[in-house]
């Protein structure tokens, strides 16, 4: 008991402490940085043992065994034992747009109206937000962030957790489009002796139409250059033009064949599937048709009583071995959940994936699915150098202990609104 | 004036059966029938198990004045030959509505709830209505009447099916002939009670299933000390309740599990209740069987899901579809247990369907003798009026059916529904069978007619030559009456004949097209004839029932065994810490041995090699396995038990095993400052709920604080406490009253025995624990102070996210906490929670544990204790200690579980790799010495569910495409519940 508390105090000693509100973000990086002796976890399946890692002006310029023969450039951070990640991407995150689920007025991620691309996430997304920078602690550094609700919830951005703004926190402005599959099955009223209960959803039909129509419309809109706006057609038009993609959010298998059918027909380039929960007895169209899946994460309940205990817990490896490309969303969850990324991927592994698949799965996969992937998701020569430092396995929740993250090469504060109060109330007790 | 005059007229009119003879009469003489009926050469059924092969059946007025074999016949008999018809007593339902019209809902006023009652003079509280007098509210219904002779019935014991507390019913027969005065054989035949509350109350108690049993016990309290005579003021519901106390009682419990709720109410208060069941008995019949309680039973038996759209059939729950293939095998089950029961027909779809589900219930087993007590004597001994009804006994009343035969062979016809004397006609037993095939001459041509379908609705077809005419048939009281057009179809043939008995041809009127009359005969060329039925009637295939009745539950409850486990790496919880390559033995539920090569002859030898042993986790904060929650009806809900309201067939029990979770505490929700006492269960998965609640349970109770008991994150402006300042003074205001209560009681003082009071006073004698809800820094203090004030500790904060701020204070007054890893952010009051909040608190000498409150995290506790070493750097071993000793000695359980200790329980977990890491599985949970959960079984389990499905969804479909009707695919809502839930 003793020895702990000593130990802890320790810790404590070589804190600063700053006792601002939020951490100040990390200036642009001045000097290269050399990373030498860690494991090189590259995220792109790859291991480096003993590793060296080198970065300038944001960029890595060298990722090679610590053993080459070549010089260290600018300050030299022995990391000997220690674990090396690129940062980890969280995806369909409303992180930023509400800060406190009860309190109505810190809500912003969700607007009026069932058809809406035109509502885009970035304006509104808060680069102070308490509950984002407590991402960084646990090595999650960038997220797709996007409007929820409705039927097209709006356009989402992809940011990087350590900006003074939301213009500098974008890292791709506008990436996609999120639009919820209406469910073939749908919870009824409350009979009396059995409670609420799904059943067939009779407007199934009718609400798939007025996607349908919406999409025929607005792909007909971008044909002609209208004097009138129309705005919901006109932030569509990346759609039909591949520079967006279209995130799909289905979970039975019958959702997602006429998701993907309906979407692809109308002339969509890319579309994401997000959710997927039955996507496993589909892989094959899945496939066929190109589609990556954002699969929900796996600490959640299976959904129906009779399915077997774990299917959350391997979804994503099963859609990963039959050749998908798959990434990991928890948008059902609350947003401080987002920080349990790397935990999920341990998830996987305790399902027999192996480790690299696994972290593959929050870095190299989003990236690529989110279109970031020439500069992030890897350690690789010419990417961002926005990675970071564990004392030990960043997926499993006793050594995923960060020393050092760096955003673009800007060293970020790990600090936060908690680690803060959890030094203040120390020293209060350990000064008694 | 006017409409007196037309009640006298409705009451003398119909006035033709015995007259009440002290009414004057002004519309005509006085006249008396006096003659007897006597019914003869049938197949008399007196009783069930009295029957007459060719016996007669004496009437005079309402009553039975003899049946028997041989019947001295007075001279003013008329004679009725019944020779191969079949008498019955005609059926009783003891569950009706009958003539009472259901109250309409109230309509929702306000924004907020009603806490107060609306009635004065009455019980406090609106939803018990013992003063309720179904007579009051009584208008004969001649069509639902009707309805229910065709049925068989002819008595109904009804009332008003609204409230918790129903009032009492009225017996009455199904007489169209007569009136009121000859139709109500009893008022106050009954009192009914209900656990559902009024529709047309608005005030918010109960609010649960847990309330409303809190509400009945103490309405059954407050009634006895109403009847000492200490109460003052009236009480127009309770001096009800207690009148009506000799009556028979029955209870509305529609589920096999609160007909154990139900009983359990009864034998406190010494009533054997008689029981409206739900039809599910025979998945506990055990349990069903011990309380020994009568039960009424619905055979509503639910319709095949139509799973042709596999896609949609994906949604239907394994325990929905074997109900559909077991329920009707309940009135068997119930029978071959001796169990008493009578059949009604509450919840049937239609009247109509009753007799096919009746016949169903047979086919699956139930004997004919038995259905046929169900309808007559049981419900008619149940009211203790078997002198009268539910049998053809001398003196009884003279209601009886007469059929075509065996009235459970679907072939028979139900010709006569006779009540009290008087003959209602169901189908015609005179009507001659003209159906057959005839040679028709009509004009100058010879037509071919075939005539079949129903005996009183047959169907016609003509041909001339090969061509089909078309042509219409109608046959009633004798009289045919056939219309037929020629080829061209423009002209028409109406013929007229009236059948007798004399002859088999058929001969009358014809109208030619052009309007000239002549005559016609049809000779009948061969008699109708059924078609035969494909084969013998199948068996049913009924699944076997598991425990519990759903997916994953197993065909038998899990045996102890004796078990040793080789080389684990056994984590002990104790400060033995972890040892390497140890043994434990286990034996008769208990951990007999730990050390090093142990041996044990009949043991189960598992090699636990590379792998790691543990106690089971302990979750002191879970909603799994729960009908309901919050009581959020009053601000106080001491009274109310989460043991009331454990549902053991939850998958979340499972899903904790599956994780590695045995023991568990069932906390009621956070909606008042004084929630409910709580259950803590192990998860003996197949168990019923007693099963599964610890015996010698320690005592807890929930309490909670902050934004959830403030109501501040809904619509509600009305109940006190809006702040924390309220919340200081309700429990400063209750604990006082318990005090004083307390008090009163110890003096030896005549009390009023209040089970709120009771609780709260165990709570300041030190006899229940407080597990109490809590977020920010000021409200933890305050409710310290609150305790110490009365002179009691708090024992365990739950949530607890501010602890780390007061944790100085915590420690002082010696209080536990139970936290969230790593919560926050979901509203104003966690602003401040931070995931080191476990490691600060046990820093400062805390006994720390970490919970759940959440069916997701239950199971995979684990890597939430796990976080404690990223977040504080806490040691594995003082973080393991977060899900297992800690709990246990938060829950006071530590002396049996909570550790691997020689003695304790063998409540064990086997995991592939260390139980901190994420990358852990659970290999096998133990619980007392039996497995409840092991991945080899599980993989069994799953491909067994698999295979049951695809059976049932063919029977379902062969049942479809046999003409039944079906229901579509539904899919079971998991709610998953939490401290909010309400």
């Amino acid at each position: 008991m003793k020895n702990i508390r000593n130990t802890i105090a320790l810790v404590l000693l070589s804190f600063t402490i700053k006792g601002t509100a939020q951490q100040t973000p990390a200036s642009t990086q001045k000097e290269a940085i050399s990373i030498e002796g860690a494991v090189a976890h590259l995220g792109n399946g790859e291991v480096i043992e003993n590793s060296l890692i080198m970065f300038e002006g944001g960029k890595i310029f060298f990722v090679g065994d610590a053993k080459t023969r070549i010089a260290r450039k600018g300050t030299i951070i022995n990391a000997n034992g220690k674990h090396i990640y690129p940062g980890f991407i969280v995806t369909c995150a409303s992180l930023g747009l509400i800060e406190v689920d009860a309190v109505r007025a810190s809500n912003d991620k969700d607007e009026i109206g069932e058809l809406i691309p035109h509502v885009r996430s970035l304006i509104a997304y808060n680069a102070e937000s308490k509950v984002v920078e407590s991402m960084r602690p646990n090595g999650v550094l960038l997220g797709q962030i996007s409007p929820k609700g409705g039927t097209i919830s709006g356009t989402s951005s992809v940011m990087q957790f350590d900006a003074w703004n939301w213009e500098d926190a974008v890292v791709k402005a506008d990436d996609g489009i999120h639009l919820s599959w209406p469910n073939s099955f749908k919870l009824g009223p409350s009979t009396e002796g059995q409670g609420r209960r799904h059943k067939p959803n009779e407007n199934y039909t009718k609400e798939k139409e007025k996607i349908v129509s919406f999409f025929k419309n607005a792909l007909a809109y971008g044909k002609s250059k209208a004097p009138e706006i129309n705005p919901a057609y006109a932030a569509t038009q990346g759609l039909f033009n591949g520079t967006q993609k279209l995130y799909v959010y289905a979970d039975g298998e019958k959702e997602i064949l006429d998701a993907i059918t309906n979407t692809k027909n109308l002339g969509v380039q890319e579309v994401v599937l997000v959710g997927g929960y039955h996507s496993y007895k589909i892989t094959d169209f899945l496939k066929q048709n190109q589609i990556s899946v954002l699969v929900r994460a796996p600490h959640n309940l299976p959904s129906s009583e009779d399915d077997d205990y774990d299917l959350p817990y391997k979804l994503p490896k099963i859609l990963s071995d039959s050749g998908l490309l798959v990434a990991m969303q928890n948008t059902d969850a609350k947003n401080f959940q987002n920080r349990n990324l790397p935990f999920y991927a341990g998830q996987l592994v305790q399902q027999g994936l192996s480790r690299e698949k696994a972290l593959q799965m929050i870095t190299q996969n989003p990236a690529k699915i989110l279109g970031i992937d020439e500069v992030y998701g890897t350690l690789e020569v010419g990417k961002s150098a926005t990675l970071f430092i564990s004392e030990g396995d960043a997926l499993d929740m006793r050594t995923n202990q960060l020393s050092r993250a760096f955003i673009d090469g800007r060293d970020i504060s790990l600090e936060t609104h908690q680690t803060e109060l959890w030094k203040r109330y120390m020293e209060k007790y350990n000064g008694k | 004036m006017r409409i007196q005059f037309y009640v006298l007229i409705t009451l003398f009119c119909g006035l033709s059966l015995s007259a009440q003879d002290y009414f004057p009469k002004n519309d005509g003489v006085k006249a008396e029938n006096n003659n007897f009926t006597a019914f003869i050469n049938a197949k008399i059924h007196i009783t069930p198990n009295k029957v007459l092969d060719r016996g007669t059946l004496l009437i005079q007025k309402e009553k039975v004045i003899e049946a028997g074999k041989t019947v001295q016949l007075p001279k003013n008999t008329i004679l009725i030959d019944l020779n191969g018809k079949s008498i019955y007593p005609s059926f009783i339902d003891i569950y009706s509505n009958f003539g009472v019209e259901k109250p309409k809902p109230a309509t929702s006023g306000g924004r907020s709830a009603q806490y107060g009652p609306s009635r004065e003079g009455y019980y406090w509280n609106d939803h018990i209505m013992p003063e309720n007098d179904a007579i009051s509210k009584f208008n004969y219904d001649n069509k639902k009447a009707k309805e229910l002779r065709e049925a068989g019935f002819g008595v109904v014991n009804t009332h008003i099916q609204d409230g918790i507390a129903r009032g009492n019913g009225a017996l009455i027969s199904l007489n169209d002939i007569g009136n009121d005065s000859d139709r109500v054989l009893a008022d106050k035949s009954a009192q009914y009670f209900s656990m559902t509350k009024s529709v047309a109350k608005r005030q918010a108690y109960p609010t649960s299933l847990m309330g409303t049993l809190a509400l009945l016990r103490q309405m059954y309290f407050d009634a006895d000390w109403y009847a000492q005579g200490n109460v003052t003021t009236k009480d127009l519901s309770l001096e009800a309740l207690n009148t009506n106390k000799g009556l028979v009682q029955i209870f509305e419990a529609k589920d096999k599990d609160n007909v154990l709720r139900a009983d359990k109410i009864g034998d406190m208060f010494n009533i054997n209740y008689t029981i409206l069941a739900g039809g599910n008995e025979f998945e506990s019949v055990a349990e069903i069987k011990a309380t020994n309680a009568s039960l009424i039973v619905p055979i509503n038996f639910p319709d095949p899901y139509d799973v042709s759209d596999p896609y949609l059939a994906e949604y239907v729950s394994l325990e929905d579809m074997r109900f559909w293939n077991q329920a009707p095998t309940n009135p068997k089950v119930l029978e071959e247990n001796h169990i008493t029961f009578s059949l009604t027909l509450h919840d049937q779809k239609s009247t109509s369907s009753f007799r096919k589900n009746l016949l169903k219930a047979i086919e699956y087993g139930l004997s004919k003798t038995k259905a046929l007590e169900a309808l007559t004597t049981i419900p008619a001994q149940i009211l203790g009026k078997s002198n009268i009804i539910g049998s053809l006994q001398n003196g009884s009343q003279a209601n009886f059916l007469i059929t075509s035969g065996d009235i459970f062979d679907k072939e028979s016809v139900l010709y006569e529904n006779w009540v009290q004397g008087q003959k209602h006609i169901i189908n015609n037993k005179e009507l001659k069978d003209i159906r057959g095939n005839y040679n028709l001459a009509a004009g100058k041509k010879m037509y071919q007619l075939s005539i079949t379908g129903e005996l009183d609705k047959p169907k016609a077809e003509i041909k001339e030559g090969e061509d089909k005419l078309t042509s219409k048939i109608n046959y009633e009281d004798h009289w045919l009456t056939l219309s037929f057009n020629t080829k061209e179809g423009d002209q028409a043939f109406r013929l007229s004949a009236m059948a007798t008995s004399a002859s088999d041809n058929l001969e009358g009127k014809l109208l030619l097209p052009d309007g000239t009359e002549t005559t016609f005969n049809a000779t009948r060329t061969s008699a109708f004839s059924e078609k035969e039925k494909d084969g013998a009637k199948e068996t049913p295939v009924v699944v076997p029932i598991a425990f519990p009745n759903i997916g994953y539950g197993y065909s038998q409850q899990p045996k102890q065994e004796s078990m040793l486990f080789k080389n684990a790496t056994v984590w002990t919880s104790e400060d033995m810490g972890i040892l390497e390559q140890t043994d434990v033995l286990v034996k008769n539920g208990k951990i007999a041995k730990i050390g090093k090569d142990l041996k044990s002859i009949g043991a189960t030898i598992v090699d636990a090699t590379g792998k790691h042993l543990t106690a089971g986790i302990i979750d002191e904060h879970t909603h799994i396995a729960a009908l309901s929650i919050n009581e959020s009806g009053q601000n106080s809900s001491a009274e109310v038990k989460m043991e009331d309201v454990v549902d053991p067939k939850h998958i979340g029990i499972y899903r904790d095993l599956a994780g590695g979770v045995t023991s568990a505490q069932l906390l009621h929700g956070s909606a008042n400052p004084i929630g409910g006492r709580s259950a803590i269960l192990k998860l003996k998965w197949g168990a019923g709920a007693d099963g599964m609640i610890y015996n010698n349970s320690p005592k807890f109770i929930k309490f909670a604080l902050g934004e959830n008991v403030k109501q501040s994150n809904w619509n509600s402006f009305s109940r006190f406490p809006q702040t924390r300042m309220g919340v200081e003074q309700t429990f400063i205001n209750y604990f006082q009253r318990a005090k004083e209560y307390d008090i009163k009681k110890k003096s030896g003082q005549p009390y009023r025995f209040d089970e709120e009071m009771e609780t709260l006073a165990e709570i300041i004698n030190g006899e229940r624990f407080i597990s109490c809800h809590s977020y920010v820094q000021s409200e933890i203090n305050m409710l310290m102070k609150v305790a110490e004030k009365f002179d009691f500790k708090v024992n365990t904060f739950t949530h607890i996210l501010e602890g780390y701020k007061v944790a100085d204070k915590m420690a002082e007054h010696g209080v536990g906490a139970s936290t969230f890893s790593d919560w926050w952010a979901y509203k104003y009051e966690v602003n401040d929670a931070i995931p080191y909040n476990a490691a600060i608190m046990q820093s400062q000498g805390i006994t720390v544990a970490i919970n759940s409150d959440d069916a997701e995290m239950s199971r995979r506790l684990n890597q939430e204790a796990a976080k404690t070493v990223k977040y504080g750097g806490m040691t594995e071993l003082e973080a393991w200690k977060m899900v297992t000793i800690n709990p246990a000695k938060l829950l006071h359980i530590d002396h049996r579980v909570g550790s691997i200790k020689e003695g304790k329980d063998a409540d064990l977990v086997l995991w592939s790799n260390n139980p901190l890491s994420v990358y852990a599985k659970v290999e096998k949970t133990i619980i007392e010495g039996a497995v409840y959960f092991d991945l080899e079984k599980d993989k069994q389990q799953r491909e067994a569910i698999r295979k049951e499905k695809a059976l049932l969804i063919n029977l379902m479909l062969k049942e479809k495409d046999n003409g039944s009707p079906t229901q579509e695919p539904k899919k079971k809502n998991q709610e998953e519940l939490h401290c909010d839930s309400l």
